[in-house]
């Protein structure tokens, strides 16, 4: 009698721990994984928290890791939705066929990133070649391109930015995610964007990138040639959805074949108005 | 019964007070094991000579380059710099608030120097990218002027009021009978100051630098908005130059878990644990040795 009671109360306990499991896993399939580009990772949580609030059921979880490590992830089944800042290479396709199925691709935003220098710096237009000896650190003077004998500052990103490294391969490393250059050991590496705005706007040396978000009338922005003889082109929304403008690159969201219950809710909100409206908060470019 | 409700409460609180106090004790030591546990791989990814003194940071190239010599300097450039222009500006002030100056500004003097302990290091560091660094790069002419200069110039900031209480303690605490001998043997106000208080209480001032110097050393907001945070090797105070701090705050959340970068880190923290300790324990020889001396 005496053992009764204690016992009585640990069925009483385990049954309702067992409720509560219960309950959780329902929930929990209903839960969005989404896993991919360091880069898209801000604007991933900023729609994953603007959905969770427009469904109160929902519950969209988002981690970086790189785009290959969310394209892994979707082929095991570890994830829903794969973010991406390049497109599937045939071997992924391979993988993804051998697990019974076909990638399917949505370009949700674009990826423009602009350079920038003070007004009175009289350089309007460079070309790739150019930007890549000028952020490589072998040009030391503003006169070298044309502009007046002022020494180059260099300004980069901190290397944990997705813009960073986007820069650095495609212009440093002429598309080629590996390889020798790196960007000057001189260059000044700013904690934020708005640091390299703030840099820009104040000093007449100073030479900068970052997303087309950022651009003001404090700072200049220089038009990019893709080489001596293509003409020079102004990085604007336009210009970035074309792909006329040579520093950009689409923004993917995969899934496994066609996108169907929540996955495809959450991918209609991501071009839904509400959802291209946080791809502009997050400096990204609206593709509709 | 012999354990009596008031001896429980006596026993239970004389307990907890002593856990409170070997607390801090087990944390230090688990940072030190925990930092150690982490960083030690960096021993067999880089090997000690080229991390402490390879001149390249390139943590996410492949393969990684992870020289800190650069970083190391770069702290020390910026910390001499702080030391320079707040350890003459301290401890001349610690003298007029202790000596000179009235009871009423005394008052409303100390209150301003603890209000500058209290500014945010992020809130100088904003300061510092609006005003000083344009400042700063107009009035020498500089290419940039996000220098170590401009992180000194904080940092000297951020390290006065330490070195003002700390010295001013140490200046109150000198024997009164001290300066009215020297007073009463006809040496003026000045001689009384620099030959019999200054004597007195310099090793109180010693340890305030030295508690300035752990101040500025460890401080990473401010230091990383305003230096540049370039990764070459200074050869002055006028260029940019980047931190250990900094670095660590700039690249943690980022670094892959168990990769040559992280425990780099994690290394680039054991270096910064063993010079603050040091700074710490020179510190505390002196307070010793003051305490002594005027006790």
């Amino acid at each position: 009698m005496k053992m009764a009671f204690p016992r009585a109360i640990v069925y009483l306990t385990l049954s309702f721990a067992f409720n509560t499991v219960d309950a959780s896993t329902v929930q929990r399939s209903r839960s969005l994984q989404i896993k991919g580009s360091d880069t898209m990772v801000n604007l991933g949580q900023a729609w994953a928290e603007a959905f969770n609030k427009k469904f109160p059921n929902a519950n969209v979880a988002v981690t970086g890791g790189g785009s290959g490590t969310g394209i892994a992830a979707l082929v095991n089944g570890t994830c829903d939705i794969a973010e991406s800042s390049r497109a599937v290479v045939e071997k992924e396709a391979k993988q993804a066929a051998a697990q019974g199925f076909v990638f399917h691709e949505d370009i949700v935003a674009l990826d423009g990133i602009v350079v920038v220098v003070h007004p009175s710096n009289p350089i309007r237009a460079l070309t790739m070649d150019q930007l890549r000896e000028l952020f490589l650190g072998n040009i030391t003077t503003w006169k070298t391109f044309g502009g007046p004998d002022w020494p180059v500052v260099l300004l980069s990103r901190e290397v944990n930015s997705g813009t960073h490294i986007f820069f650095k391969e495609h212009v440093l490393r002429r598309g080629k995610s590996k390889g020798p250059e790196e960007f000057a050991p001189g260059a000044l590496m700013m904690p934020s964007s708005y640091a390299i705005a703030e840099e820009v706007a104040l000093n007449e040396n100073a030479v900068g990138y970052y997303g087309l978000g950022y651009i003001s009338r404090r700072q200049k922005v220089v038009a990019v040639a893709k080489d001596d003889r293509s003409p020079a082109v102004e990085p604007n929304l336009t210009t970035v959805r074309s792909n006329a403008y040579p520093i950009s690159r689409p923004l993917y969201l995969y899934t496994r074949g066609t996108p169907q219950g929540p996955v495809k809710e959450f991918i209609d909100f991501a071009f839904s108005p509400q959802g291209q409206q946080i791809v502009r908060d997050t400096e990204f470019v609206p593709i509709r | 019964m012999r354990l009596s409700p008031r001896r429980i409460k006596e026993f239970i609180i004389e307990r907890l007070i002593f856990a409170s106090g070997i607390a801090s004790i087990l944390f230090v030591a688990l940072i030190f094991v925990f930092l150690l546990r982490e960083g030690i791989a960096v021993l067999r990814t880089t090997g000690l000579l080229s991390f402490l003194g390879g001149k390249f940071w390139y943590p996410i190239s492949d393969p990684a380059r992870l020289g800190i010599l650069p970083l190391i300097l770069g702290s020390l450039v910026v910390t001499l710099g702080a030391i320079l222009i707040a350890v003459p500006l301290g401890i001349s002030a610690a003298f007029y608030i202790a000596e000179i100056a009235p009871i009423r500004l005394r008052n409303i003097l100390k209150s301003f120097v603890e209000i500058l302990a209290a500014i945010p290091s992020v809130v100088l560091g904003f300061l510092g990218i609006k005003i000083l660094v344009p400042f700063l790069k107009n009035f020498l002419g500089l290419p940039t002027g996000l220098t170590a200069l401009a992180g000194s110039i904080m940092l000297a900031f951020m390290a006065m009021p330490t070195i003002i209480s700390i010295s001013e303690d140490a200046i109150n605490a000198v024997p009164r009978e001290y300066k009215e001998g020297a007073l009463a043997l006809g040496a003026t106000h000045w001689q009384t100051l620099h030959r019999v208080v200054l004597h007195g209480a310099l090793p109180g001032i010693i340890a305030a630098v030295m508690l300035g110097i752990g101040r500025v050393f460890g401080e990473t907001m401010a230091v990383m908005m305003v230096t540049g945070n370039a990764a070459v090797i200074p050869h002055g105070l006028l260029q940019p130059v980047r931190t250990l701090t900094a670095t660590i705050a700039a690249e943690m959340g980022e670094a892959a878990k168990g990769s040559p970068h992280y425990s780099a880190l994690f290394a680039i923290g054991i270096v910064l644990f063993v010079i603050s300790f040091l700074i710490n324990l020179t510190a505390d020889l002196f307070l010793n040795k003051s305490r002594g001396r005027t006790r």
